[in-house]
């Protein structure tokens, strides 16, 4: 017979895993992030439904209430999920910190060029914003 | 102004060694106000090196972009606000791609004089240091006054800096700079962020680059805001001082033969 909180562990568990499944069925969840997911809650399920693992698991970490030790497995990889979220977050924010740059590199080059053509084509519409730069030109 | 001079200014060889071109790097948040006077300022050549001017606009809310251009600078526009660090390695990476040999760093809000933009290059072209910093303390009797809480800042880059790069320098947080070649073209790839400027003086310095400061006299700013504020000012000391203590375990980027 499972206790209260063992059920209330596995069904948290089954929920889990199928929601970041469906997630990752409806492509809303790229599978390289659901992988800690699906491997937290698989973990927590597995020691949910098996008593003798449990116990032992929290024997190991000299825990009292075995059911503690699904906590304490579950606040460990909230932390690893944590810090996996803030290197890729440092990832993403240095990669679109050079698309910025490189965007404003770009437009600078393409203003250049719109320049040099409308002086070619001898005073032309002169694409919008850009208007009659004087400095145009002049580089190398 | 900009590079409408170099047609007048006489056969100047391209591979005479004493000529070359300078970039102005010009930073600017929000700096419709300062802007025109700043640019207008901008000398057409120092000594025999030619003078271009670059705008960063990072994401002015304003009408900085406009006026730049109507100014003549050269405008790189980025397209959302990435921080002065980022707006100033776009200017180096541009710098580094147009083949210049010489970069300043100067704020869009005018506290940099542009005239003495000559006093701040002559040590790089001379060859005497790769990279110089215009500071403000050095300069006898200079009569610019900072506020109690950012002097206190102030000191302590310098006393932390000094200990750290081995040598004193006086004005960590001067943003008006000037560097050589090799200076720009480690800067494009390697530059800190957020906050740079006493970061960027730690990571020259590991980095093997040598490095003089030149007395400056800097005005008040001329309009927009400090990025400082008050209340961030403990935060940004924070933030600073650990990046420093950071960039000091980091491995050197440059490997040994490569410093100097």
């Amino acid at each position: 017979m499972k206790s209260r909180i063992e059920w209330m562990t596995l069904a948290v568990g089954v929920g889990v895993l199928l929601f970041v499944l469906e997630l990752v069925r409806k492509r809303r969840l790229k599978e390289e992030y659901s992988l800690l997911w699906i491997g937290a809650s698989l973990v927590i399920l597995g020691l949910s439904l098996n008593r003798p693992a449990l116990d032992w698991l929290s024997r190991l970490l000299g825990i009292y209430y075995p059911p503690m030790a699904l906590f304490v497995c579950g606040a460990f990889f909230a932390l690893v999920l944590a810090i996996h979220f803030s290197l890729v977050i440092s990832r993403l924010s240095g990669e679109s910190r050079t698309l910025a740059q490189e965007v404003g590199l770009l437009r600078l080059e393409v203003r250049e060029l719109k320049e040099r053509l409308a002086g070619r084509s001898g005073r032309g519409d002169g694409g919008g914003e850009s208007g009659p730069a004087p400095g145009a030109g002049a580089s190398g | 102004m900009t590079g409408q001079s170099t047609a007048t200014a006489g056969p100047a060889a391209p591979d005479c060694p004493a000529t070359g071109r300078l970039l102005v790097i010009i930073p600017a948040f929000n700096e419709e106000c300062a802007l025109p006077d700043l640019l207008a300022s901008i000398p057409a050549r120092v000594e025999a090196v030619a003078v271009d001017a670059l705008v960063v606009n990072d994401g002015s809310a304003d009408r900085t972009a406009r006026v730049a251009v109507a100014r003549g600078g050269r405008l790189v526009d980025l397209p959302f606000n990435v921080g002065i660090g980022a707006a100033v390695q776009a200017g180096f990476k541009y710098a580094s791609n147009r083949g210049y040999s010489y970069a300043v760093q100067c704020d869009g809000d005018g506290q940099h004089p542009p005239d003495q933009i000559a006093t701040l290059l002559a040590p790089v072209v001379a060859g005497v240091a790769e990279v110089t910093i215009g500071s403000r303390f050095l300069k006898q009797g200079a009569t610019y006054q900072t506020p109690l809480l950012r002097r206190i800042g102030i000191s302590a880059f310098d006393w932390v800096n000094s200990l750290v790069v081995g040598r004193r320098i006086t004005d960590n947080t001067s943003g008006f700079r000037a560097y050589n070649r090799r200076a720009i073209e480690f800067l494009s790839r390697h530059y800190p962020h957020d906050y740079p400027e006493p970061e960027a003086v730690v990571l020259l310095a590991r980095n093997g680059f040598s490095i003089e400061e030149v007395g400056i006299e800097m005005r008040e700013r001329q309009g927009g805001r400090s990025s400082i504020t008050f209340l961030r000012s403990g935060y940004y000391m924070l933030k600073v001082l650990l990046a420093i203590f950071v960039e000091v375990f980091r491995e050197r980027i440059l490997p040994e033969g490569e410093r100097r």
